[in-house]
């Protein structure tokens, strides 16, 4: 596509669950800097595409994959991959919101602790405030830090996740339809977020909101019953898509 | 470099605690295995002195006369009177309860109720043994004019009740499964609650009851301290539950202590621990079975 | 003949009512024992009861005098079996949702654990006998008591910590997999604190399953009479449930009082452990809706 090197590629990608095919041949390679959407109808295998890169569908234990994972060149499937190691690169905003029933500080900390990697308070309590004020949520809850995250809105809680997802310092955030359950301020907050936060990571999402996708994407990519039909820039793709599949769905004619 | 001695320590340590708690999974079947081998072992030395016939089927229990005869068909048949007597008391009782308590109760009461079945669950099995002697045993007496009332028919009544918290628990719990979908379309055809309950409800949850009824006699054949406080303790073959009478947990309380270990007073009553794990699991494999089919369906 | 006629002339509410009125009779034979039991056993016990009765020693053949050292007893019992069947129930049960595949040896563990607690407890106690006494060379000491009731209450303490641990919503554990936390670390800072509540109800109900049982400390761990407190773990201890079968059967002209006051100081711990875990149950359900 580009001359730059890719920051995380798929190749020839085939996904099982049991003897059941979910994801068909699928190549395609995220740029650093840029915003990726991948469309298409719900049950097409986007999400389970999506947890192909942070190897989430470790959890699965029917799943498994042919073809190869890259990330900045390394195979992410190689034997001696360390998977914690991976997914402290790949960070992850699920679907539904999913904060630990700890206080907002402590889902932010959450990560670092675990790391051991903080040496001091001041230390980790600078990295939760550079956290939350990236995600857009450190005006609302700096007053709060010490409440359980359980009490914040739903709008709040999905900011929270992406805040304790940054705290890491990933170098790619994966989105599984992190504003499908928000109303559209909530939405557009997200949104916005997603703009900013492109300066500093690659970002993937998943969306099955073409405006959405259009809106925030550089590069979208459309699945259609786990293949993927095309892949492109969002504006070609959304202007003069090459494949009547993806014409189809994009003005409306099924999906 | 110490990140990365960190990291290995971490691997290493996790290593460990896994295989420790994979280890922890393997030590509770082991104990079930130990449990039973153990029993076996020691019960098998008792079979170079007497031979399986003469245990299962001799009528005479006399573990300390010379010389001594070690046949449980006295203390067998004590277990099964003293058991059948408290699943005829308690089985009505119990379903009528869970019935009630699943069904035809308040919301506010339910929760009382049940709570009062989880005290009844907790009380120790040697204070129903205390508190048989002082009220139950004297009831029997005198109801039934008997030189004592430390009979079948009192261990019965006390084990009874113990066996009540796992049956109402249970079938209320089966009771209450039972999707609504099948009682709105009884009550829509214009059918009374009762009738619902009888033709409906119940039917659909008699797997569930039947695994109560199994587990609760699971714990009435187990129960030891109880039993042995208020039957009487005789270990003759019985006639009827107004006799005194022995059954095969009491005996092991009762004679353990004063056999001398590796006699062969000491490896029959082994034997008989043996021939209660054997009873006892098959029992709860069968109730298992029964929980199993309810799932499925 | 006769009376199915004149039943089937009743209207089918009126039946109803019979039958729900039989149903209320039912439940009320079943219940309402237990309260009697337990007003009586409260009655007559809190006259017996008393500061010296609490904090002396048995005297006069256990006649007279108070149940101290019955009751430390049974606390170091109860504390011994729960240090041991704490740590390994939790691990089991740790393996059992969060590890375990689908084969045979997770099914073999289950029946295991379903198969322990149908044991009859006087099994344990010949259990405890021949390895913890025996063949351990324990003899008859707290040791091999708490051993024995460990594994009598293993049971309570898996099943109850499987289903604390299941009700861990699964999208807790993605969220710490995803921050790059390892199995362990997720299972350890995500998982047990939020299934916490549902272990510490299992453990306190465990606690006072094994303060009651006395089967499995009869010739395991059980002193008739030892009017001090024991020295060592390798030491014989009294215990209020075995204490009470003794002065109940065993001790004839004793006063009625002080085998009231005994059952009641038993019953006291073993039912102030259930309704500790009751209420433990209900703050968190509560908190959790």
């Amino acid at each position: 596509m580009l001359n730059e090197p890719y920051k995380l590629e798929a190749i020839n990608l085939d996904v099982y669950y049991g003897q059941v095919k979910a994801i068909r041949n699928a190549t395609l390679q995220f740029l650093p800097n840029k915003v990726h959407a991948l469309i298409g109808p719900s049950g097409c295998g986007k999400s389970t595409f999506l947890r192909i890169f942070n190897r989430m569908n470790d959890l699965i234990k029917a799943a498994r994959i042919a073809g190869r994972v890259l990330l900045d060149g390394q195979d992410v499937y190689a034997k001696n991959m360390d998977v914690t190691e991976l997914r402290r690169k790949v960070g992850m905003v699920f679907q539904k919101s999913n904060p630990f029933p700890k206080t907002i500080y402590e889902n932010v900390a959450y990560g670092l602790r675990i790391n051991g990697s903080m040496a001091n308070k001041a230390e980790l309590d600078a990295r939760v405030e550079q956290s939350l004020k990236d995600a857009a949520l450190w005006d609302e809850v700096k007053a709060v830090l010490h409440k359980n995250a359980l009490e914040l809105s739903g709008g709040q809680q999905q900011r929270l996740c992406i805040a304790r997802a940054l705290a890491i310092k990933p170098e790619i955030l994966l989105m599984d339809e992190p504003a499908s359950a928000l109303d559209p301020i909530s939405t557009g907050k997200i949104e916005e977020l997603i703009y900013e936060l492109k300066q500093r990571y690659t970002i993937v999402i998943v969306t099955h909101n073409m405006q959405q996708a259009a809106r925030i994407s550089d590069f979208t990519g459309f699945f259609l019953l786990g293949e993927l039909v095309e892949y492109g820039k969002t504006a070609e793709i959304f202007t003069q898509p090459q494949d009547k599949r993806t014409e189809g769905y994009i003005t409306g004619r099924f999906g | 470099m110490s990140t990365k001695y960190g990291k290995l320590a971490r691997h290493i340590g996790e290593f460990v605690i896994e295989k420790m708690i994979f280890l922890s999974g393997l030590i509770t079947i082991a104990m079930v295995g130990l449990i039973f081998l153990f029993l076996l072992k020691e019960s098998s030395s008792l079979f170079d002195t007497v031979t399986l016939a003469e245990f299962l089927g001799g009528t005479h229990w006399y573990p300390i006369s010379d010389p001594p005869q070690f046949g449980v068909v006295a203390l067998l048949t004590g277990s099964a009177w003293v058991t059948l007597g408290a699943m005829v008391i308690a089985m009505p009782l119990g379903i009528a309860c869970a019935v009630y308590i699943a069904e035809v109760a308040p919301p506010f009461v339910r929760e009382y109720l049940k709570l009062t079945v989880e005290l009844l669950a907790a009380i120790p099995s040697v204070v129903f043994g205390f508190v048989g002697i002082v009220t139950i045993v004297p009831l029997v007496r005198s109801i039934f004019g008997l030189p004592t009332g430390l009979t079948g028919m009192a261990g019965s009544m006390v084990l009874a009740f113990m066996a009540m918290p796992t049956l109402v628990s249970i079938a209320e719990d089966s009771i209450r499964a039972v999707p609504s979908t099948y009682k709105e379309a009884s009550l829509a055809l214009g059918a009374t609650e009762w009738q619902t309950l009888m033709r409906v409800i119940v039917p659909a949850a008699s797997p569930g009851i039947a695994a109560a009824v199994m587990l609760a006699l699971g714990r009435v054949i187990g129960e030891t301290m109880a039993v042995m406080m208020v039957t009487g303790n005789a270990a003759v073959i019985p006639s009827g539950l107004l006799q005194p009478m022995r059954t095969l947990t009491a005996t092991i309380a009762a004679e353990m202590g004063e056999t001398v270990h590796h006699s062969d007073h000491y490896f029959a009553l082994f034997a008989i621990g043996a021939l209660l794990f054997l009873i006892t699991f098959v029992i709860n494999c069968l109730s298992n079975l029964f929980v199993t089919n309810v799932k499925k369906s | 003949m006769k009376f199915k006629t004149k039943l089937s002339r009743l209207s089918p509410n009126t039946v109803q009512k019979i039958a729900f009125a039989g149903l209320l009779a039912a439940t009320s034979l079943v219940l309402l024992p237990v309260l009697l039991l337990m007003a009586v056993l409260i009655g007559k016990g809190v006259t017996a009861l008393s500061w010296t009765f609490l904090t002396d020693i048995p005297r006069d053949g256990m006649r007279s005098g108070g149940i101290y050292p019955v009751i430390v007893g049974t606390c170091w019992l109860v504390g011994g079996t729960i240090a041991i069947a704490l740590p390994l129930g939790v691990a089991a049960a740790i393996y059992l949702t969060e590890y375990a595949r689908r084969n045979f040896l997770t099914w073999t563990i289950k029946l295991a654990i379903v198969n322990l607690a149908g044991v009859p407890s006087i099994v344990y106690g010949l259990f405890g006998l021949g390895l913890f006494v025996m063949l351990l060379r324990c003899g008859v000491s707290m040791l091999s008591g708490s051993l024995t009731l460990a594994i009598l209450v293993l049971p309570i303490i898996i099943t109850s910590s499987q289903e604390a641990l299941a009700s861990v919503p699964q999208s807790y554990r993605e969220a710490s997999l995803a921050l790059g936390a390892t199995r362990w670390q997720t299972i350890w800072h995500c998982v047990l604190p939020n299934a916490l509540p549902g272990i510490m109800t299992g453990a306190i109900l465990a606690i006072g399953r094994a303060a009651g049982e006395t089967a499995p400390i009869l010739f395991t761990a059980a002193a008739f009479y030892l009017p001090h407190l024991p020295n060592s773990v390798f030491d014989p201890v009294m215990a209020l449930p075995y204490h009470l079968y003794v002065i109940a059967t065993q001790i004839p002209n004793i006063g009625q009082d002080i085998r009231y006051a005994t059952a009641l100081v038993l019953v006291a711990m073993v039912l102030g452990m259930s309704f500790f875990a009751i209420i433990i149950r209900w703050h968190y359900r509560k908190k959790r809706c």
